[in-house]
């Protein structure tokens, strides 16, 4: 799934290589012994054909860390690094400005951009605080027209720049959105229509308005190229026939995930026409109103067996639990599964999951219960993923998961790598037996949704669980706590937390100390996302050596003033540092409701909305 | 948002953020200095403030827990953070109040959340989650009855229900299924020129149908109403009947 491409697969991002860019002379690279090499015209030759090898030898390179590294040896490497590098991720779209991106990778072909924070997910930013892709996307139609692919996350893109996208680059090829929003389904309909060598559209978790056009009419005619469709985020009804008939002129199409509107008599037409997907999401997996009263029902398990390199299915998004029998053939080739929008109980699950053998990834509601979550660690021994979510996501709601479930996962699923889990109650013993249990573990958040909730058997906070985690897990890179906490949970990450990339801290801790800790002691710390915490200036003061290293850091709900927070713009002057006050908040008090600040080689943006002050 | 100007509010009017009788115990539950409550069962308070406690005195702290958690605010933030040492505060452990919900707490997505919420209204919608509760005739009987479809899990089920119901409404010609086999058009109009009874619906359209036809839990989701009528008067339902047999032979 898409969705599995996190931020904890990114390599870590060496700093924007313009802030250490020293002077070249002493390091240009001469191959020739030649006397007087400071004239680039005697040494052209040598160095011209160095640079031929180096640019042959640099295509090879992919990994983005290996490529900012040797961009740094010397100018010539610079030189040649940019021009070979064909894919350009850009972690924070303010972090550099589009022209200058542009004047350093002319010849790009694939690029990655991330906008807004992630705690504006949850609603904790006004909305319109920035992220637009449209200076980018103009800046590339000007300078790397051979642009073919264009990843982006939690950007806004707007109907105009779907059409600028299609228009201005030739060869399009592939077109992935995650949660962003801005535009609705007549600026797909324009990209559609105008993109004649699409391959890949994938709209995930993304905001699409319904201006009621008719987009999926809108791929040309004739074969097509498309490999992957993903459009289950779309809430608004799509032409059913247009749909099945793209289907059927879509030999090389791998991966379609349907949204809520297709019934799963229409998924049955699709999936006949397609039985080489891999990746099906099923859309409502249910009938639609008009079932015929008395009409066959089609054999949905035939027509499921028939796709034998199914290995990724979602979907099931308003499921009637009769019809997940039809899954039986494929559950022993699936190495992804995703129920995290079917409510379906233990009983309901079993079936399913006792015939996962192959299965890595798992998405599920809590509606299965510890007995569910027992059921997984008895059968899904190659389990390499785990997402929890809650069916009710309130803080005094009941829990049904709770530290029984979370201990078996771990005793079952030894090679779990990552693992996010929402429950009511938990406690340190099943954290620590999980530490203990999956030494592989990655990426840990734990949420227990009630706020401050100590262990539910001692009492005790959690400081313990999450300090076994960060001690045993040696290749842990993030982490999310919850719980109650004290300054000693902190002492350990920042004691022991020593790969740790992203942080996220919600209602926790005591004092200055935890976040001095974690600040002091994470060389990695990149990403710090920090809400409802009692950390004021001191704390942020302690960061001032390290901030250059992240990507951003976020904290609001703490004891931020704005002398502090102005005193780190004063001695920091290549970091953004913004106070967004909340819309409706008209005057400014003392404290600080949110602060995000970020490394930048541009300085102040010039998009900044009213709400937000850059200091 | 609200936390904010709450938050914003605090600070306008008070520089001392000393709100002693809203300060609720962080640390461990052994830690209860000063404020040792009469409402609280636990006898001793131990004055160490982090040490360990045993198993004993965390059952009887379980309520208080659950009440200081419970009234816990956005406050708590607004303690004063140089002191470690924590006060606990006397709540009444027996009735702890509804918690006010924080702002993108817990950290699910709107997306999400709003999918999971269509859900649950669609389902209450269509009585899904509710009971489906449909009037039952039987034709002879003086008074009506009112079965819940949602207790049944197969037509099997509802057949021995109504039997119950009504006791001379057996279960006759109808097959090991318990439901009317539409395969054997013999069978078929065996049991309707009998005078064994014979169950019968209304659907969503309005329609009078033959109970037995569609997949059990599409019947609850369309039927209206039950009757159960003699085998000799479903003749007039029989003519759908039979071409539906016809078409499956």
């Amino acid at each position: 799934m898409a969705e599995q491409m996190s931020d904890d697969d990114e390599r870590q991002q060496s700093p924007p290589s313009d802030l250490d860019f020293t002077s070249n002379k002493a390091r240009t690279c001469i191959v020739t012994g030649s006397v007087s090499g400071h004239t680039e015209f005697q040494s052209l030759y040598p160095d011209q054909v160095l640079e031929n090898v180096l640019e042959n030898v640099l295509h090879f390179l992919t990994s983005r860390r290996d490529r900012n590294s040797a961009s740094l040896v010397c100018k010539s490497w610079y030189r040649v690094e940019a021009l070979t590098r064909s894919e350009l991720f850009i972690g924070n779209c303010y972090a550099v400005s589009p022209a200058r991106a542009t004047a350093r990778f002319t010849r790009v072909r694939a690029l990655h951009l991330k906008g807004r924070p992630r705690f504006a997910d949850f609603n904790l930013m006004p909305p319109d605080w920035g992220a637009h892709f449209n200076p980018w996307v103009l800046a590339f139609a000007k300078a790397c027209p051979w642009l073919e692919k264009v990843y982006l996350k939690r950007m806004s893109v707007t109907d105009d720049d779907l059409a600028t996208l299609a228009e201005s680059f030739l060869g399009f090829k592939e077109l992935v959105l995650v949660c962003c929003d801005g535009f609705g389904t007549s600026g797909l309909a324009i990209f559609i229509s105008k993109c004649r060598q699409l391959k890949v559209l994938d709209l995930i978790e993304s905001e699409v308005s319904d201006d009621e056009t008719d987009w999926i009419s809108c791929f040309p005619e004739g074969e097509s190229h498309l490999e992957s469709l993903i459009f289950d985020c779309v809430e608004c009804p799509i032409n059913f026939e247009a749909l099945e008939r793209l289907v059927a002129r879509s030999p090389s199409l791998k991966k379609l995930r349907l949204n809520r509107y297709v019934s799963i008599g229409q998924l049955y037409r699709l999936m006949v026409q397609a039985p080489q997907l891999t990746h099906l999401g099923t859309g409502s997996f249910s009938p639609s109103e008009v079932a015929g009263q008395g009409d066959q029902e089609p054999d949905y398990v035939t027509t499921f067996a028939a796709c034998k390199s199914l290995v990724c299915l979602s979907g099931f998004r308003e499921i009637i639990p009769d019809y997940l029998p039809a899954i039986y053939p494929i559950c022993a080739n699936l190495t992804s599964l995703n129920f995290s929008y079917a409510n379906i109980t233990a009983e309901q699950l079993k079936p399913i999951i006792s015939n996962c053998h192959k299965l890595q990834v798992f998405w599920v509601l809590d509606s299965i219960c510890d007995e569910g979550l027992k059921a997984v660690a008895a059968t899904c021994k190659e389990l390499r993923e785990l997402r929890v979510f809650p069916v009710d996501a309130r803080e005094d709601s009941d829990g049904p998961v709770s530290e029984v479930g979370f201990q078996a996962i771990s005793e079952g699923c030894r090679k779990l790598q990552s693992i996010l889990y929402f429950c009511q109650r938990m406690t340190n013993a099943a954290v620590i037996a999980m530490s203990r249990n999956c030494p592989d573990l990655v990426v840990f958040r734990l949420c227990i949704m009630g706020r401050h909730r100590p262990d539910h058997v001692t009492g005790e906070p959690m400081d313990d669980g999450f300090g076994a985690i960060v001690m045993n897990c040696k290749k842990l890179t993030r982490l999310a706590v919850s719980g109650l906490l004290t300054d000693k949970a902190f002492d350990y990450i920042g004691r022991y937390g020593k790969l740790v990339r992203t942080l996220s801290v919600a209602f926790a801790g005591d004092s200055d100390m935890a976040l001095k800790y974690v600040l002091e002691g994470c060389p990695q710390l990149q990403k710090l996302e920090i809400r409802d915490s009692p950390f004021g200036d001191a704390a942020l003061c302690s960061g001032l050596h390290h901030y250059y290293n992240m990507r951003f850091l976020w904290m609001s709900s703490c004891r931020l003033t704005h002398q502090g927070c102005q005193q780190i713009a004063r001695a920091m002057p290549r970091l953004v540092v913004e106070v967004i006050r909340s819309a409706d908040e008209e005057e400014v008090y003392d404290r600080v409701q949110t602060l995000y600040m970020y490394r930048s080689l541009e300085g102040p943006r010039n998009d900044a909305p009213k709400f937000v002050t850059i200091l | 948002m609200e936390v904010g100007r709450k938050m914003a509010n605090m600070l306008g009017t008070e520089h001392d953020l000393n709100f002693k009788e809203t300060e609720l115990c962080l640390g461990l539950p052994g830690g209860i200095a000063v404020v040792a409550a009469g409402n609280e069962t636990e006898s001793s308070s131990s004055p160490k403030i982090n040490g360990k406690r045993g198993f004993s005195e965390t059952v009887d702290l379980k309520l208080n827990l659950q009440s200081k958690e419970s009234t816990m605010d956005l406050n708590k933030n607004l303690d004063d953070n140089g002191s470690k040492e924590k006060s606990g505060s006397a709540k009444d452990p027996a009735k702890p109040p509804a918690k006010a919900q924080v702002v993108g707490w817990p950290p699910v997505r709107s997306y999400r959340k709003n999918i999971m919420a269509n859900q649950k209204n669609s389902s209450e919608e269509s009585g899904n989650s509710g009971a489906a509760l449909v009037k039952v005739s039987m034709d002879g009987a003086p008074y009506l009855r009112k079965v819940d479809l949602k207790m049944y899990k197969s037509y099997q089920e509802l057949s021995d229900a109504l039997a119950k119901m009504f006791s001379s409404f057996t279960m006759g010609n109808y097959g090991p299924q318990g439901m009317i086999d539409f395969m054997n058009e013999s069978k078929l109009m065996d049991l309707l020129n009998s005078s064994d009874y014979v169950p019968s619906y209304e659907d969503k359209d309005g329609d009078w149908m033959l109970v037995g036809d569609v997949p059990w839990q599409m019947f609850v989701d369309s039927c209206k109403r039950l009757r159960i009528m003699k085998g000799s008067e479903a003749i007039g339902l029989a003519p759908r009947a039979m071409e539906k047999c016809k078409s499956r032979a």
